[in-house]
């Protein structure tokens, strides 16, 4: 009877500090989520912080008199006097009338420095394209010069150096509270390539890179990776090849992908020269990069298909191959899909085995076909993450919101889909 | 013909035999009173003739489209003069690219040696009759098949039966490209790898403890070998892994325990979805984190304590990796534990065992082995993950343990030195190849156990 309870007794007295292991171990518990969950959202409020002056851009509106002599052209067509004139001089002129305290030359060249390197070949093609401008008074809009668009967007921020002198950064306020420099949507980041000035460079080229690369990809590993997944539940005899084949595939799954990128490059590239750096090629690796995913997704989705449809449709006489098609791969088609989506968008926001196969070049032109040199997205923010001039991080940040904007809506797309189609037996 | 315009052509041409099958298997049902007569529906004798009509000709197109230019290119190389022959694989991919670029039109016949402006011309004639004879090939072979299949439009013959054994060959060979794929890495890498180790002996690759792969501009240059010691690059990815694991295992473990033993349902379906957000996010997005905004902050916050640390360094690249492989560790933990049987949860709290106290000393232990498992599968992933370290961890292949500081790894190595032009056959190109066979040996060698770990452990609840 003591020895009872004198044991209840222990059990009573260690009961608090039992009761405080479990309060602590509930804590480690909700600490551990709360760091991920806080990760997650340092993530994106970080690059959303970045990002965000990427959708912005700095323009310098002119009113320039495209004066013929003082470019020394007579004849905006002939091409060969393109070498001789100047076409940034009217632009400067304008510029030095909003600001009369740059007099000296040295100052007006300093206040050139202003524009984009290629405010004057946008003169040029201005002028080639309608040649009766010339010796008029045009108002034209030239994207600012990366220094001034740092200073105007982020003179606060800590993380941006100004490359301003003072007295420049006195003509940029100044010409910023007459309203010629100023900011608006940017627009250029969705209509144009890559280039090597911030303010001229765009995502369109990566985008629709990326989409060609897609579809190349989506063509191939969807009806292969689903005619596999139907071999695979539905025919294969149970033997050591069958066996060997599923093994083999869920290997694959785990192979890292950077190693696709070498089998790209040896098999595609150097044994079938194929050319470098083509949207062809890359589909074709990031398609055999995400088969296995389809793959198991769809022998998933497969194999939650009821056996009694199957002996149904055998009932009425239907041959095993009649069978599939018309009933087993119709009912298990949602989940086949959302399979499919979910391998797409991680081959949309894969980088490695892209780089290994030349799809970092550098490429102004946007991508006209599946055999011209072309970039993705998200190699193309890796190229601007890694560049040094300073306008191109924001635009990096801008184009991962756009990537992630991508994967949201094709992950939704799946979730929905999910939802909507599939049924439950 | 370009082979993008003899796709679709394929395709029409399959589409008309499919057309005129079907039109023949009802004319010759007609006069024996109907399809009823036939051996199959008339839909499987029209498929049939597409599929004699595109299968052959696809096949055909892709083995011509797949080896012609490296034939081509073979016999403009074997048609240049002997004296030009070229010496070495660099060479020759040097007069290849001149000729193209001549053939192309965007260099100028006259800039060149006339043997060059000689192949340039019969490189073109070759690519143009080439063309011309694979797209009368492949159409003809198209046509034959369809003819062959329209013959064979007779009532006795089962054409359901050729057109589902058809099928599922298909069917078998799509599931057989896994292997292929699998036998295609093995054999590419690995053939590049064994021309490595022509040149560097296994021995040096395998335990040299100094890594630059540089190769000289001339052969007296100081430091002209390189040397290809792999030791500091693999310990700079298991540092690197090792800092991601110490991250990712507690934090993906304890949140699934907390999910899955005290979390309720709603907050379960709440957070699972966002935590797996983590393993959607691309690894680019990850690098740009990392090198952009964690390495600084390390940096800055290394400074303050008074330590040195180097602006690429491992911490960076680990910490954000491990940020990254929490969800796979979670939901494979998760899977686990639920694996663990109810009864034994119920024994142990009727014992009056606190939920702690069971999750600890009956449950964990149960589910070990299934657990640690999901570790070397994430390990795996993390030996494997490229971006966040190309572009957070440096280049410089120092031997140290030391987390602030700079290290290289493996994946950065292979991508390093093959981005952008690369020589021919240089030991310094083939070395990303002999690493990469070395990157897929240990994954594969993990993932192996791993899933052999796994496997064990759900067979012993089954």
């Amino acid at each position: 009877m003591t020895d009872q309870r004198s044991q209840a007794e222990i059990v009573r007295k260690s009961l608090k500090r039992r009761y405080r292991t479990e309060r602590r171990f509930r804590l480690y518990g909700i600490l551990a989520i709360f760091i991920a969950l806080a990760s997650l959202f340092i993530l994106f409020a970080d690059i959303i912080s970045k990002g965000h002056t990427g959708f912005v851009k700095t323009t310098i509106t002119l009113e320039v008199t495209l004066d013929s002599g003082m470019m020394y052209l007579d004849d905006p067509t002939d091409k060969d006097q393109w070498s001789s004139a100047d076409f940034k001089a009217p632009i400067i002129a304008a510029l030095q009338a909003q600001v009369p305290e740059a007099a000296s030359a040295a100052e007006k060249r300093e206040l050139g420095r202003f524009l984009g390197t290629f405010a004057d070949s946008e003169i040029r093609d201005l002028l080639t394209k309608n040649p009766e401008l010339l010796n008029t008074t045009q108002t034209i809009e030239f994207p600012a010069h990366d220094r001034v668009s740092v200073y105007v967007k982020h003179a606060d921020n800590p993380r941006y150096s100004i490359k301003l002198s003072e007295q420049q950064q006195r003509w940029v306020d100044e010409l910023l509270q007459k309203g010629i420099i100023d900011t608006s949507f940017n627009d250029v980041l969705f209509s144009r390539g890559d280039s090597r000035e911030p303010a001229n460079a765009g995502v369109l080229g990566a985008i629709v890179g990326s989409l060609l690369t897609m579809l190349v990809t989506l063509a191939i590993s969807f009806p292969v990776g689903i005619s596999a997944a139907v071999y695979l539940e539905e025919f294969a005899p149970q033997n050591k090849l069958t066996d060997f084949i599923e093994v083999n595939i869920n290997n694959l799954a785990a192979v890292p992908s950077i190693i696709f990128g070498l089998l790209g490059l040896a098999v595609f590239i150097n044994l079938f020269g194929m050319p470098r750096s083509v949207p062809v090629v890359g589909g074709l690796v990031l398609a055999l990069m995400t088969l296995p995913t389809i793959i198991i997704s769809s022998r998933a989705a497969i194999k939650s298909v009821p056996p009694s449809i199957r002996e149904a449709a055998e009932g009425v006489g239907a041959s095993k191959m009649q069978v599939v098609l018309h009933h087993v791969v119709p009912l298990a088609m949602p989940g086949m899909l959302t399979g499919s989506i979910i391998g797409m968008a991680q081959a949309l926001g894969e980088t490695a085995p892209l780089l290994l196969i030349g799809m970092v070049a550098f490429i102004v032109d946007v991508p006209d076909g599946l055999f011209s040199s072309a970039t993705v997205l998200p190699v193309q923010i890796y190229l601007w993450a890694s560049s040094s001039e300073q306008g191109f991080v924001e635009l990096a940040s801008a184009a991962i919101m756009v990537l992630l904007t991508f994967m949201i809506i094709m992950n939704a797309l799946a979730i929905w889909l999910r939802k909507r189609l599939e049924r439950r037996w | 013909m370009q082979t993008s315009n003899l796709l679709p052509l394929i395709l029409v041409l399959a589409v008309v035999a499919y057309g005129l099958a079907y039109m023949r298997s009802r004319a010759v049902a007609a006069p024996l009173g109907g399809i009823r007569n036939l051996k199959a529906l008339p839909f499987y004798y029209a498929a049939r003739a597409a599929l004699w009509c595109a299968i052959p000709a696809l096949i055909v197109l892709a083995v011509w489209a797949g080896f012609e230019g490296k034939v081509i290119q073979g016999i403009v190389i074997a048609s240049l003069p002997q004296d030009t022959w070229p010496e070495s694989a660099g060479q020759a991919s040097l007069i290849l690219s001149q000729i193209s670029n001549v053939a192309a039109g965007s260099l100028d016949p006259e800039f060149v040696p006339e043997h060059i402006a000689g192949a340039a011309s019969l490189l073109e004639a070759m690519q143009d009759k080439s063309g011309n004879f694979k797209a009368i090939l492949v159409v003809l072979i198209a046509v034959l098949g369809a003819t062959f299949a329209w013959t064979r439009v007779a009532p006795h013959i089962n054409a359901r039966k050729n057109v589902e054994t058809t099928l599922r060959r298909i069917f078998f060979v799509c599931a057989a490209l896994a292997v292929l794929t699998t036998a295609g890495i093995v054999f590419s890498v690995f053939l590049e790898t064994l021309r490595f180790f022509d040149r560097v002996p296994i021995t040096e690759f395998l335990f040299g403890t100094s890594w630059s792969p540089q190769t000289a501009l001339r052969i007296d240059q100081i430091g002209s070998e390189g040397a290809f010691g792999v030791i500091p690059l693999f310990t700079g990815t298991l540092l690197i892994s090792a800092i991601a694991l110490l991250v990712a295992v507690p934090v993906g473990l304890l949140s699934a325990i907390y999910l899955s033993e005290y979390a309720s349902k709603r907050m379960r379906s709440t957070i699972k979805p966002v935590l797996e957000m983590l393993a959607g996010i691309p690894t680019v997005v990850y690098g740009f984190f990392a090198a952009l905004t964690v390495a600084p902050f390390i940096r800055d916050l290394a400074e303050i304590v008074g330590l040195e640390a180097s602006s690429q360094s491992a911490l960076a690249a680990g910490l954000v990796m491990g940020i990254m492989i929490v969800p796979f560790v979670s939901s494979l933990s998760d899977d686990v534990i639920n694996a663990v049987p109810q009864t034994m949860r119920d024994g142990s709290l009727a014992l009056g065992a606190t939920q702690s106290e069971t999750m600890k000393k009956v449950i964990f232990p149960a589910a070990l082995p299934g657990i640690i498992g999901g570790i070397l599968l994430a390990a795996s992933r993390a030996i494997g993950e490229t971006m966040i370290v190309v572009m957070a961890a440096g280049l410089a292949a120092n031997l140290t343990a030391n987390p602030l500081d700079s290290v290289t790894t493996v994946t950065v190595q292979i991508a390093t030195l093959l981005v952008g032009d690369q020589e021919f056959d240089s030991a310094k190109t083939l070395s990303a190849f002999a690493l990469g066979m070395l990157l897929f040996i240990v994954t594969l060698l993990l993932n192996v156990i791993a899933l052999k770990i796994v496997r064990k452990y759900r067979e012993q609840y089954d």
